[in-house]
């Protein structure tokens, strides 16, 4: 037991950092479009499985340091991860009976509405022409979410294991 | 309770600057992951050049030998120019401005924002870096500073749709405006009318208004002039100079933009001072 209660945190913060990791990667040019938000994948992940654990202000706090990885206006990804992680909470009892292809409808909405939440705050700050290539994450996050799903089991599982 | 947070912060800052303290702080955490990221493009490139051939290296060598010659050439007469030029500035009553001091930083291979120009660099506050310094590379301006954390800088290139340098042709001195436009090949110049006498090959230099960028450097050449006689200015695109998308180093600028007062003083005067203040 007390494994668990050391490895724990320390496994968490390290595949943010990871997700944090892909998210500023220099992928190829024609790659960089289809870069889903990895943080909040993770996020999400951590906040269904151990939701006693990752609570909202585990998401504020992220997200507060992906405003300053990438560069934006304090606190916009702030709102949205802990927005979406709130939600995630409340539901996480119905969520994990979800067949994988039911929770990534919902996965879909949640980074739907995260992505909404920025173009909001990016609107009002300088209301510019919006490529609609920015829409293109929320759909390869949600395409991307079994993968996560499946990477992050492995490295919950390898814990309880221990 | 994260929400009231986020959007005070989210107002505070976009009102006023106190936040850049947090922001630093911040940095601290966050600016080593973009170190750890750009770590394997940096092996892969220093791999690439360990891997040379022997043949290679010399061709190279050659090469550089070449152009430090030519260039060597062309400094032995910048000297001459220079003081000419100071001594006729003095003969118009004009002023002068000082040489420019550069810092040479590396570019991390870090993709931080989709959708905007913006580079990382390895040198922030600690090197003095600071916001709006312009910044270039061998060939022309490449962009200006826009913040500075201590460990890195973000730059914003001429490209990005935010972004306009006040230019002039230097063939003929007219003065213009260049918009990034997104694309990391091309500027626009939106403000200038069909009738401008501006041709596809002429190039654009930094005019020097507006204070951010020093004045003569060269930055982008006019490749397409379109007038549209039922609109009140004419479409022009220029591709930039600097190479955009393939530089690891770029050289961060300091100018002394106080220009010396030339009021009561003779040309020689003035040369003297500037070889003292001169380190």
């Amino acid at each position: 037991m007390p494994n668990h209660d050391f490895y724990g945190p320390g496994r968490i913060i390290m595949t943010i950092v990871a997700a944090m990791c892909l998210r500023i990667a220099p992928w190829p040019a024609a790659v960089v479009p289809f870069n889903p938000d990895w943080v909040l994948l993770v996020l999400i992940y951590w906040s269904l499985t151990l939701p006693e654990r990752v609570g909202i202000f585990h998401a504020w706090f992220f997200g507060l340091l992906t405003d300053v990885l990438t560069g934006r206006l304090l606190g916009q990804y702030a709102l949205a991860y802990s927005l979406v992680i709130y939600i995630c909470l409340k539901l996480h009892k119905r969520l994990r009976q979800f067949p994988l292809l039911q929770q990534e409808l919902f996965i879909f909405f949640c980074l739907l509405l995260s992505q909404l939440l920025l173009f909001l705050i990016k609107n009002l700050q300088n209301p510019a022409q919006l490529h609609a290539a920015f829409w293109i994450p929320v759909f390869t996050g949600m395409l991307f979410w079994p993968l996560v799903y499946l990477a992050l089991r492995f490295v919950n599982l390898a814990r309880s294991l221990k | 309770m994260a929400v009231i947070t986020s959007i005070a912060l989210l107002v505070n800052e976009h009102n006023n600057q106190q936040l850049d303290r947090l922001r630093s702080i911040l940095s601290f955490v966050v600016d080593p992951l973009k170190y750890l990221v750009s770590v394997p493009t940096n092996l892969l490139q220093n791999a690439s050049d360990t891997i040379k051939t022997y043949a290679a290296l010399k061709e190279d060598n050659q090469k550089l030998h070449e152009s430090q010659l030519i260039h060597q050439t062309r400094l032995l007469k910048l000297e001459a120019l220079e003081k000419e030029n100071i001594r006729l500035r003095a003969l118009l009553d004009n002023s002068f401005k000082l040489g420019e001091q550069v810092l040479v930083a590396e570019i991390l291979s870090v993709e931080a924002a989709p959708f905007e120009h913006i580079v990382t660099v390895n040198k922030g506050t600690r090197f003095g870096v600071h916001p709006q310094q312009p910044v270039l590379d061998a060939n022309g301006v490449v962009g200006q500073v826009f913040r500075s954390q201590p460990l890195t800088a973000d730059i914003m290139l001429i490209t990005d749709l935010n972004h306009a340098i006040p230019v002039e042709v230097n063939r003929n001195g007219l003065l213009t405006i260049a918009v990034g436009s997104g694309n990391l090949n091309q500027l626009v110049l939106p403000y200038l009318p069909n009738n401008a006498d501006i041709h596809p090959g002429d190039l654009l230099i930094t005019s020097g208004l507006g204070g951010t960028f020093p004045q003569g450097y060269p930055v982008a050449v006019v490749d397409q002039f379109t007038s549209q006689p039922n609109k009140p200015f004419a479409s022009i695109t220029a591709t930039p100079k600097a190479q955009l998308d393939r530089n690891r180093e770029l050289m961060i600028v300091w100018s002394n933009a106080a220009p010396i007062p030339l009021t009561g003083k003779t040309a020689n005067e003035i040369t003297e001072e500037t070889k003292h203040a001169q380190p």
